[in-house]
């Protein structure tokens, strides 16, 4: 044991914060570098609301809110109903492409040279999430002020904007430890975003684009037990000024039950030995 | 920050590895045995398959042994990994460096990780920069780098921690023999520094340039070991290509002694 004494101070004092920002530090760095993901993050939900609004708003726009005539105020009436769907599209979006970031960190050898260095384990992950986060609120920036600029005027007071950026932050920390998981669960880059694209179509099979009232009985009935139904309904209430408490409950429990399955998940796959 | 270990730098003794799939299980490291003196190159020879990523990813931290105990910079790797990280450098045979970022940014990415602090990391980024000849390419993105740069700047992030201990699993394969020279010039300078280096190849010329000790590993098992002048003395052998092929012939040829004496 007298060998141990001789060795050299080595530093393995355990620094998770400042491994987490530099690790933050260079998810945003890869998202300036490489823009066009940040753009494709904005575009899609961008695409969607125009044409949602202006080609079927007219017409869809009489079966979200009763009494409304089509045409320009069934358009009006229809965008109110999918902003706040599109702002969630917009967080999912953006997990779909953390699962990316994550498969090619793991084919190239970074993943492997994280490892190898004296570096909290958790790190290498929660930077990549945390960059993705900041990604997709930044999005949801755009999104909402393309939505305010056809037109769209949020009831929310300041209490519900707190609510919402809250929500938004949870919800994104959830889809993101998910889709990190996924994209690491994934046998190659090319595939790692299959699996989350399931994630997009849920606000389709939910209260996104139609009342659930509409639905025939057994995918109403996936529709109202489906996650992503309270999460924007309770978005849509806080938007509107009269968010409903149990349903942000239930969205708030749906978000944790996400988070903590997508954290425990990435971190045994992060653990997980790779054939070498 | 080269330690000033009483011990050998690394000591491998009896490890023993094997990956279990759905096919089955494949033992892949059979009871290697080794030991590698603080400020020497050891070269870990062998045949494709033969074994030597998976010592070198049990060694590295990376792979939980089955069996054996392995300590490197006098850590061990299964009780204290953290240690063992701290005192080492890898240079994987997949170039781990991020594309999307610069070469600076790369190496600021490893200070940052090695807690250097932000002058000394910048002074370290722009100092190996130097060393590797990427000083003018330091500004670019890495995707625009040559497979020699991103090699070299791969060496470069291993180094930026200045580990005791330095493991280079084939670090020249698919270079050109201008950029090969330069990673050899290196690891000589490293050793002359004080550096210990373990490194894995299929170039006998790059163990007989640069190892002080060889072994080579077969089927999972070190089937001897020296000096390149010990081994080509024992084997009676021209040239480090000559011991490589006696000791590494195929299982399937083994009870045809007779043809591989014609063979050699």
């Amino acid at each position: 044991m007298t060998t141990l004494a001789t060795l050299a101070p080595v530093t393995t004092r355990p620094r998770p914060v400042a491994d987490v920002l530099t690790m933050l530090r260079r998810s945003l760095l890869r998202a300036v570098r490489y823009p066009g993901l940040t753009v494709f993050l904005v575009a899609g939900p961008l695409v969607m609301l125009v044409l949602f609004v202006y080609v079927f708003g007219g017409a869809f726009g009489v079966g979200v809110a009763p009494g409304v005539t089509p045409g320009a105020d069934g358009r009006a009436a229809y965008l109110d109903y999918i902003t706040p769907t599109l702002l969630v599209i917009t967080i999912v979006g953006g997990a779909t492409s953390v699962a990316t970031s994550a498969a090619m960190d793991a084919a190239g050898g970074i993943m492997a040279r994280f490892k190898t260095m004296a570096i909290s384990s958790g790190s290498v992950l929660s930077g990549m999430v945390l960059g993705f986060v900041v990604q997709a609120l930044a999005a949801l920036v755009l999104v909402l002020g393309a939505a305010v600029a056809m037109g769209y005027r949020p009831d929310a007071d300041a209490l519900d904007w707190v609510a919402l950026l809250g929500l938004f932050i949870l919800l994104g920390l959830a889809l993101n430890w998910l889709c990190v998981a996924m994209g690491l669960n994934a046998r190659s880059v090319e595939t790692a975003s299959n699996a989350p694209m399931i994630l997009l179509l849920l606000p389709f099979l939910g209260s996104g684009f139609v009342p659930v009232e509409t639905m025939p009985t057994a995918v109403r009935w996936f529709a109202e037990h489906q996650p992503f139904t309270p999460i924007i309904e309770t978005v849509r209430g806080l938007l509107a000024g009269n968010p409903d408490n149990s349903t942000a409950m239930l969205a708030v429990g749906w978000c944790l039950v996400i988070g903590v399955a997508g954290y425990a998940w990435a971190r045994s796959l992060y653990r997980r030995e790779r054939r070498i | 920050m080269s330690s000033p270990t009483a011990g050998p730098a690394i000591e491998v003794a009896g490890l023993r590895k094997s990956y279990r799939s759905k096919a089955g299980e494949q033992l892949v490291l059979d009871g290697v045995d080794l030991v590698v003196p603080a400020g020497t190159v050891t070269a870990l020879l062998g045949p494709n398959g033969a074994g030597k990523t998976t010592a070198v990813g049990v060694l590295t931290t990376l792979l939980a042994a089955d069996a054996g105990t392995v300590r490197v910079a006098g850590h061990d790797v299964a009780r204290d990994p953290d240690a063992v990280r701290a005192s080492i450098g890898v240079t994987g045979q997949i170039t781990a460096v991020d594309e999307l970022l610069t070469g600076a940014e790369n190496l600021r990415l490893m200070a940052e990780l090695n807690h250097l602090g932000r002058v000394a990391g910048r002074r370290r980024t722009a100092e190996l920069l130097e060393r590797f000849d990427l000083a003018e390419a330091g500004a670019k993105p890495v995707a625009t780098y040559s497979g020699g740069m991103k090699r070299k700047l791969d060496l470069a992030m291993t180094l930026v921690g200045s580990p005791s201990v330095v493991f280079l699993d084939e670090p020249t394969t698919g270079l050109d023999p201008r950029s090969r020279r330069t990673l050899w010039d290196e690891v000589r300078a490293l050793v002359a520094g004080g550096t210990t280096i373990l490194l894995t190849t299929q170039y006998l010329e790059e163990a007989d340039q640069l190892a002080d000790s060889v072994a080579v590993l077969h089927a999972g098992r070190i089937v001897a070991e020296g000096t390149p002048a010990e081994l080509k003395a024992v084997h009676d052998a021209g040239s480090l290509d000559d011991v490589f092929l006696a000791l590494t012939e195929p299982p399937t040829h083994d009870d045809t002694d007779t043809t591989k004496e014609t063979v050699r």
